[in-house]
C-alpha cells in the first residue's frame, strides 16, 4: 500500500528524517513510537505533502503511484486520509460542509446525521469547524471526516491526545470501523469474511500507547533522531519503551550503528 | 441630544459636489411593480428588492429625484415619501433634523439646500410586521447628486423590518448619493435594517446615520457592500437611550481595486443596562478599507463588545480602527481586532480532504464572510450567497 525508500527530510534547513524506509503492506497498520522531536509527526506530515517538509532525497510510493511531489488533495483523492493533532479552526465554514467535502471527493454518498451518530457528534454539525472544540471533540470531528472520506491509508496522529477515559473506548471502536476490523462491522458476517475485506491500511502515532488497549496492531515502529531504529510487534515495543523508556531504544540503537 | 453629530467633519473627503448636477428629469410613477423596465428591476433584485413584492409588506422605490413607487399592504404600516409625510403629519416635524445637524458638514446641508424625497417608514404602535418592507433608493441619471433624507420610526412595542437597497443604473458611471437618515426605536419597539449596497465604479456615497433607541427597544442593523464603489464613507451613529436598549450591527464589505470604503458604526450606550455588538468582516482585495468601530460606555453596568476582522488578497489597504471609551467605572467593554491574509494551514487542511487549492481559498473566504447575518428572508440569504460567490470570482 504504502512504501517509503531512503527519505530525508529538512524542516527549515535542518535534517529531521535521514534514510527513513518503511513499508505498510494492505490491510496493515502500524504503530509509530518515538520520543518527543524524534520526527513521527514529521513524517506523517510528509507522506501527506503539507508544505514546510522538504524531501531531498528518497520516494514515497502509494498503490504504486510515486506520490513523492504530489499536491496534498491528490494524495487525498487516492485514497490516503489524515488525523493531524492540531487542527486549525474554519471560520464560517460548517462542520457539516466539510464532512460534504469528504464525502464528496471519497467519491461516496453518505448520511451525515447517521455517520455524526456513531461519534455522538450530530450537536456539532452546524458548528464552526474546530471552533472552541475540545480536545476529544477535536477527534470526534476529525474522524467523522475520515468516515465520511473513508480513505484506503489513515494516518492518525496521536488519537487519544486530549480523550478522556469514557470517550477513548468510543475513538478507539471508531478507528476500529474506519479499518474494517471492529467487531461492529463483523457482526452477521463470517469474521473470515470481514478479515479478508481488510484492505484498509493505518499508521498510527501514539505517545502514550493507550490506543493499543483498543485497537489491534500488526507491527510496531520506533523512530529515534530521524531513524527508524526498530520494527517488531508493536506490544512488545510498548512493553519495553514502558519498563525501560526511550533510553533503551537510544541503547539499543546506538549498538546497532557500532 | 446632538452627541451623534461629533464625528461628521466639513471634510469632504475629496468629492467636490460642483461635480454634480442637482437636477433631473421626473421619471413618472408606476402604479404596478410589473411595469417596470427589466434592467433596473434586475438591478433591483441585486439589492434585495424584489419587484414581485413576494414576502414583503410593502415598497418604497425612489428612482433620482422621483418617488417612483410606495405602496404598504399591511394596516398600521406606513410608507410614504418624506415630503408626501411632512405635509400629511404636523407632527413629523419634531423627527426631522432632530438627531442631526444640517450644518455638520458639506454633505448634510446639501441634503438641506436640495432636498430630493426619501422614505418615510412607520409602524403603529405595537403593530407586529411580519413581514419585510422594502425601499429601493437608485440613481439612473449621469452625474447626479441625490439628496435624499429619511426617517423610520417603530412605534412603542412594534416590530419592523426594512430591506434596503441602493443601486444605480447599469451604464452609469459617476454620481453622488447623500442619504441624511433619523432612525426611532420606541420603547419596546424591535428594527431589523438590513442595507445592500450595489453603486458604480465611480460614484461616492456618504449616509449620515443617527439611530434612537429607547427603552427595552432593539435595533439590528445589517450592512452589506460587496460590489465597486468610487468611494463610501459612513458611521451611523446609534444612542441607546433608554434603560436595557440593545443595538447589534453586522457588516461584510469587500474593497476590489478602485474602491475606497470607511465604514464603522458608533453606539454610545448611556442608559442602565444596555448592551452593544459590533461585528464587521472586511476583505481589501485590491482597494482600501477603513473599518471603524466606537463604543462609549456612559452608564455602570452596561455591556458592549467591538469585533472587527479582516483579509487582505492582493494588495490594498485594510485598516481596523476599533476604539472603546468609558466615562464611568463599572462599564464592560472589550474588542478584538485582526488583519492579516489566508491562513496556509486552514488551507492545506482543507487540500487534506481532497480539496484543491482553489477551492479551499474560496470556501475559507466565503467563511470569513458567513456572518450570521440575522432575520434575512432565505431568499435574500441565498442571493448574498450567490452574490459572495460571484465577488469571490473578481476578488482572486
Amino acid at each position: 500500500m504504502l512504501t517509503i525508500e531512503e527519505l530525508r527530510v529538512e524542516v527549515g534547513g535542518r535534517a529531521i528524517l535521514n534514510n527513513v524506509n518503511m513499508e505498510i503492506p494492505r490491510g496493515e497498520t502500524h504503530i509509530l513510537f518515538g520520543p518527543n522531536g524524534s520526527g513521527k509527526t514529521s513524517l506523517m506530515m510528509t507522506i501527506m505533502g503539507f508544505s514546510g517538509y522538504t524531501i531531498t532525497h528518497g520516494k514515497i510510493t502509494f498503490k504504486g503511484h510515486d506520490i513523492t511531489h504530489m499536491p496534498i488533495h491528490e494524495r487525498a483523492r487516492l485514497g490516503i486520509g489524515v488525523s493531524v493533532q492540531r487542527p486549525p479552526t474554519v471560520q464560517g465554514l460548517k462542520t457539516r460542509n466539510l464532512v460534504e467535502v469528504c464525502a464528496k471527493y471519497g467519491r461516496r454518498t453518505v448520511d451525515i446525521e447517521e455517520l455524526a451518530r456513531e461519534v455522538n457528534f450530530n450537536a456539532f454539525l452546524d458548528r464552526d469547524v474546530n471552533h472552541k472544540f475540545s480536545g476529544g471533540e477535536i477527534k470526534r470531528s476529525e474522524l467523522l471526516q475520515l468516515m465520511a472520506q473513508d480513505p484506503d491509508l489513515i494516518l492518525l496522529d496521536e488519537p487519544e491526545s486530549g480523550v478522556d477515559l469514557e470517550n477513548m473506548a468510543l475513538i478507539g471502536e471508531t478507528i476500529n470501523t474506519l479499518l474494517h476490523r471492529g467487531i461492529k462491522y463483523a457482526k452477521g458476517k463470517p469474521h473470515r469474511h470481514s478479515v479478508t475485506n481488510a484492505s484498509k491500511s493505518a499508521l498510527i502515532i501514539t505517545h502514550t500507547g493507550h490506543i493499543l488497549d483498543y485497537i489491534t496492531a500488526d507491527k510496531g515502529q520506533v523512530l529515534f533522531n530521524g531513524h527508524l531504529c526498530c520494527s517488531r510487534n508493536a506490544r512488545e515495543i510498548l512493553k519495553w519503551i514502558g519498563e525501560f523508556g526511550y533510553e533503551e531504544c537510544v541503547r539499543c540503537a546506538m549498538e546497532m550503528t557500532i | 441630544m446632538r452627541d451623534g453629530n461629533d464625528h461628521m467633519t466639513k471634510d469632504a473627503g475629496g468629492v467636490d459636489l460642483k461635480r454634480y448636477v442637482t437636477e433631473a428629469d421626473d421619471h413618472g410613477y408606476v402604479t404596478r411593480l410589473a411595469e417596470i423596465a427589466a434592467g433596473d428591476s434586475a438591478k433591483f433584485l441585486d439589492v434585495g428588492i424584489d419587484t414581485g413584492e413576494e414576502g414583503r409588506a410593502g415598497t418604497f422605490i425612489q428612482k433620482d429625484r422621483s418617488v417612483i413607487h410606495s405602496c404598504a399592504h399591511q394596516e398600521g404600516v406606513t410608507i410614504m415619501s418624506i415630503s408626501q409625510a411632512q405635509n400629511t403629519y404636523p407632527w413629523l416635524s419634531e423627527y426631522v433634523w432632530r438627531e442631526i445637524d444640517p450644518q455638520k458638514d458639506v454633505f448634510t446641508a446639501q441634503a438641506k439646500k436640495v432636498p430630493h424625497e426619501g422614505y418615510f417608514i412607520r409602524s403603529a404602535p405595537g403593530v407586529q410586521v411580519a413581514q419585510p418592507v422594502q425601499a429601493c433608493l437608485y440613481i439612473a441619471k449621469e452625474g447626479f447628486s441625490q439628496n435624499v433624507h429619511n426617517v423610520v420610526i417603530a412605534e412603542e412595542g412594534s416590530r419592523l423590518q426594512v430591506i434596503t437597497g441602493c443601486a444605480t443604473a447599469p451604464h452609469l458611471v459617476s454620481g453622488l448619493h447623500v442619504g441624511v437618515s433619523e432612525f426611532y426605536v420606541k420603547k419596546g419597539a424591535q428594527l431589523h435594517f438590513t442595507m445592500i449596497h450595489d453603486w458604480g465604479r465611480e460614484v461616492n456615497v456618504r449616509p449620515r446615520t443617527v439611530v434612537r433607541v429607547e427603552a427595552g427597544g432593539v435595533f439590528v442593523s445589517n450592512y452589506i457592500s460587496l460590489k465597486p464603489v468610487g468611494s463610501l464613507q459612513m458611521y451611523p451613529t446609534t444612542l441607546l437611550a433608554g434603560e436595557g436598549a440593545v443595538a447589534r450591527f453586522n457588516s461584510v464589505l469587500v474593497a476590489g481595486k478602485g474602491c475606497s470604503l470607511d465604514v464603522g458604526s458608533r453606539v454610545i450606550l448611556s442608559a442602565p443596562g444596555t448592551r452593544a455588538e459590533i461585528i464587521s468582516r472586511a476583505i481589501a482585495a485590491g482597494g482600501t478599507i477603513v473599518a471603524r468601530g466606537e463604543l462609549v460606555g456612559q452608564c455602570p453596568g452596561i455591556k458592549a463588545h467591538l469585533e472587527c476582522k479582516g483579509l487582505i488578497l492582493k494588495e490594498g489597504l485594510m485598516q481596523a480602527i476599533p476604539e472603546l471609551s468609558g466615562t464611568m467605572p463599572g462599564v464592560e467593554m472589550s474588542h478584538e481586532a485582526a488583519v492579516g491574509k489566508i491562513d496556509q494551514g486552514e488551507i492545506e487542511y482543507l487540500m487534506a480532504r481532497g480539496v484543491d487549492e482553489e477551492e479551499a481559498v474560496s470556501m475559507i473566504v466565503r467563511g470569513f464572510l458567513n456572518v450570521d447575518i440575522e432575520g434575512l428572508p432565505l431568499a435574500l440569504r441565498q442571493k448574498i450567497d450567490r452574490i459572495i460567490q460571484d465577488t469571490q470570482k473578481d476578488m482572486m
